[in-house]
């Protein structure tokens, strides 16, 4: 059969070209996620298993020990581990009206120029905006207006309460706006079916609004939560530096101590840790709402 | 008549902003009726549902349920269960957890066997036996379309509100759940009040329909009320097809009028408002009431252009000099002549008081405006 042969064959040439074009367009990508996300893994991975050379950095070796030392930095695993998922969580609380207020509250009109006042904000850089905090909590920001009306040696800088603002303060849009998309998505036909339905408006949120914003929500939280497994900036500046995080550990570690392959044990780790974190979250998400499949970002 | 109507509309408008869209309504839906709201969109058809349900709080006027008024009730707390437009079943449940979703609204708290007990005779009843765990998106239109029915009527509403039910399935389950609708109507034995567009539905399903235009009731009456004595020329050209041909009203005689045509040709029509000599009056002849023959008898004359053989029955478009293009049912019986062919001269014929006669003047208004809401919305 000469015309079904010649099909077939036009058919794997059509495919080829498709194919072809397809690696081509993905080529830029690939290339730059490999030299700078996946070789930098590989010898990270490598430095894991490595010794300290005498002079600092990284000597060749085939050894657990860096791993096996890694309670010696349980104190910043804990903060970070309680850290991360009580930042998120702050964040979540004061995210989750906002997003709210936005997809099904606020006006058509108004709706982008909002999310954008929300998003203007990243533009500058988080180095800078935390220090803008740290006048505003100092002794001459707010503690100092306060003075003025009598309400004296309130002392908010250097707290875990001002750790948290920072955090929240920074994280937020990261947090918004997936919870934005979900509730944007939702059809409001399922809200006056639930009324309609005998539920109250209380039921009607937490049974079918919250249920189904919940892609979202998992998305903003694992994110966020993500972020602030590496996060030593904000407690740095806002918390005074003296609760010490993974973050710190690998900065000292890395660029102080120079024990590279200790530092590179503990980030394998907190990959890894994210890494549970995210395959978490996408169950939890994909059960909850039904959905046959979740995007995670 | 002594029944308290289930529904009941009470010079009910509402306005969105500078629209009206529903303007004054007064309407009575009788006890354990099967009643369509018919008219194109925009008639305000849908809105009327929704305030019924709750959704939307008329500006004027009332709305009660079984009488009693239902100002600041919540749809919440409305004896009414609403079958939406595209169903809007919860994605996150399964069909029984679905259909048992208004159960365990109630309160006082309903045990979870009888839940489970009602919310499987409900699946029984649509015919979804043995679906109840199945995901939404695992169910076809016509499954999903049972599933919004049966977690609708689980909760035994007083009336079951239907918006455009059967929009959104082939043609063949559309027929198929038609029936459905009407036997589970009279089985259940409440009210049912169904929003549509779609004439032929209207007026094969319902008892009563409510012909709308404009945001006002035009007419509601039993389906055969509609189609034979259409209250204007809305209805008549809306409900069924129909022939319009516009002349002058002749001359008066009691409930009939001698029509002038623009042929000149002056046929008898039965009036169907007040009508005074020298009017623009339009005529609204059905198609079945047309007669066709061999030239010779009849009131007019013209030429078949088309012919559509639908096997009982066969359509035709036939030409009229100086009226236009009229067309005609005629019956096909077995062994009564052969048909009439595209260009042979055919005498049309119709019985006394088959032609109706309306003013032209105010539902073109109404209907211009239909005209442009549809171009602005297009």
């Amino acid at each position: 059969m000469p015309a079904g042969a010649e099909t077939a064959f036009s058919m794997r040439g059509s495919l080829f070209r498709k194919n072809l074009l397809t690696a081509l367009l993905l080529a830029p990508a690939a290339l730059w996620l490999v030299v700078f996300l996946v070789l930098p893994f590989v010898a990270i991975a490598i430095f894991s298993v490595g010794e300290r050379a005498p002079e600092g950095g990284y000597q060749a070796a085939l050894t657990f020990a860096q791993y096996a030392n890694l309670p010696a930095r349980a104190t910043a695993f804990w903060n970070t581990m309680v850290l991360a998922p009580v930042g998120a969580f702050a964040c979540l609380i004061v995210a989750y009206p906002v997003a709210y207020y936005l997809a099904l509250r606020a006006p058509q009109r108004w709706r982008l120029i909002l999310l954008a006042l929300i998003v203007i904000p990243f533009w500058t850089s988080l180095l800078m905006r935390t220090y803008a905090w740290m006048y505003i909590l100092g002794g001459r920001g707010i503690p100092a207006l306060l003075a003025y009306v009598g309400i004296e040696d309130l002392r908010l800088i250097n707290t875990p309460g001002a750790v948290l603002l920072g955090i929240v303060y920074g994280y937020l849009p990261l947090m918004i706006l997936p919870i934005y998309v979900s509730l944007e998505r939702l059809d409001r036909r399922l809200l006056e079916a639930s009324a309609d339905l005998g539920a109250t408006p209380l039921s009607t949120f937490i049974g079918v609004t919250l249920r189904l914003s919940l892609p979202g929500v998992m998305t903003g939280f694992s994110l966020v939560m993500i972020l602030l497994l590496g996060e030593y900036l904000i407690p740095t500046l806002l918390g005074g530096g003296k609760v010490f995080f993974i973050g710190n550990a690998l900065v000292d570690l890395f660029l102080q101590s120079r024990n590279w392959p200790f530092g590179s044990a503990i980030a394998i780790t907190l990959v890894l840790v994210s890494v549970v974190v995210l395959i978490v979250a996408n169950r939890i998400s994909t059960r909850l709402s039904g959905a046959r499949r979740v995007d995670l970002i | 008549m002594t029944a308290v109507p289930d529904i009941e509309f009470r010079a009910v408008t509402k306005r969105y902003g500078a629209v009206t869209a529903v303007s004054g309504i007064d309407l009575a839906i009788p006890p354990s009726a099967f009643v369509a709201l018919l008219g194109p969109s925009g008639c305000g058809k849908t809105t009327c549902l929704r305030m019924i349900g709750g959704f939307e709080q008329p500006s004027e006027g009332q709305v009660l349920i079984r009488g009693r008024d239902m100002a600041g009730t919540p749809p919440y707390r409305r004896p009414v269960n609403m079958v939406f437009q595209q169903y809007a079943l919860f994605p996150h449940l399964d069909v029984e957890e679905n259909i048992s979703y208004g159960l365990r609204q109630a309160r006082p708290r309903l045990s979870s066997r009888e839940i489970s007990l009602k919310a499987g005779e409900a699946l029984a009843m649509v015919q979804l036996a043995g679906y109840g765990r199945r995901k939404i998106h695992e169910l076809s239109g016509g499954q999903q379309q049972r599933v919004a029915l049966a977690r609708a009527l689980v909760n035994k509403p007083a009336v079951l509100l239907l918006d455009e039910p059967l929009a959104a399935l082939d043609k063949k389950l559309r027929t198929d759940m038609q029936i459905e609708l009407q036997n589970l109507q009279r089985e259940i034995g409440i009210t049912f009040v169904l929003v549509t567009h779609d004439q032929e539905e209207a007026l094969s399903m319902s008892d009563f329909v409510c012909v709308m235009n404009g945001g006002r009731v035009v007419q509601l009456g039993q389906p055969s009320e509609v189609y034979d004595e259409p209250a204007d020329l809305f209805v008549a050209d809306f409900v069924g097809k129909t022939n319009l041909l516009s002349g002058k009203v002749a001359g008066l005689s009691g409930e009939l009028v001698d029509v002038a045509l623009a042929d000149g040709t002056v046929i008898s029509a039965r009036k169907r408002a007040p009508l005074s000599r020298g009017e623009a009056v339009s005529i609204s002849l059905r198609p079945e009431s047309l007669s066709l023959s061999v030239p010779g008898g009849g009131s007019l004359k013209g030429i078949v252009r088309n012919r559509i053989f639908l096997g009982s029955t066969a359509e035709y478009a036939i030409e009229v000099q100086g009226i236009g293009s009229l067309l005609a049912r005629a019956d096909h019986g077995i062994g009564r002549g052969s048909l009439f062919k595209p260009g042979e001269p055919v005498a049309i014929g119709f019985a006394a008081g088959a032609p109706l006669a309306f003013p032209q003047t105010k539902n073109n208004g109404t209907n211009q405006r239909e005209d442009q809401h549809v171009e602005i919305l297009s």
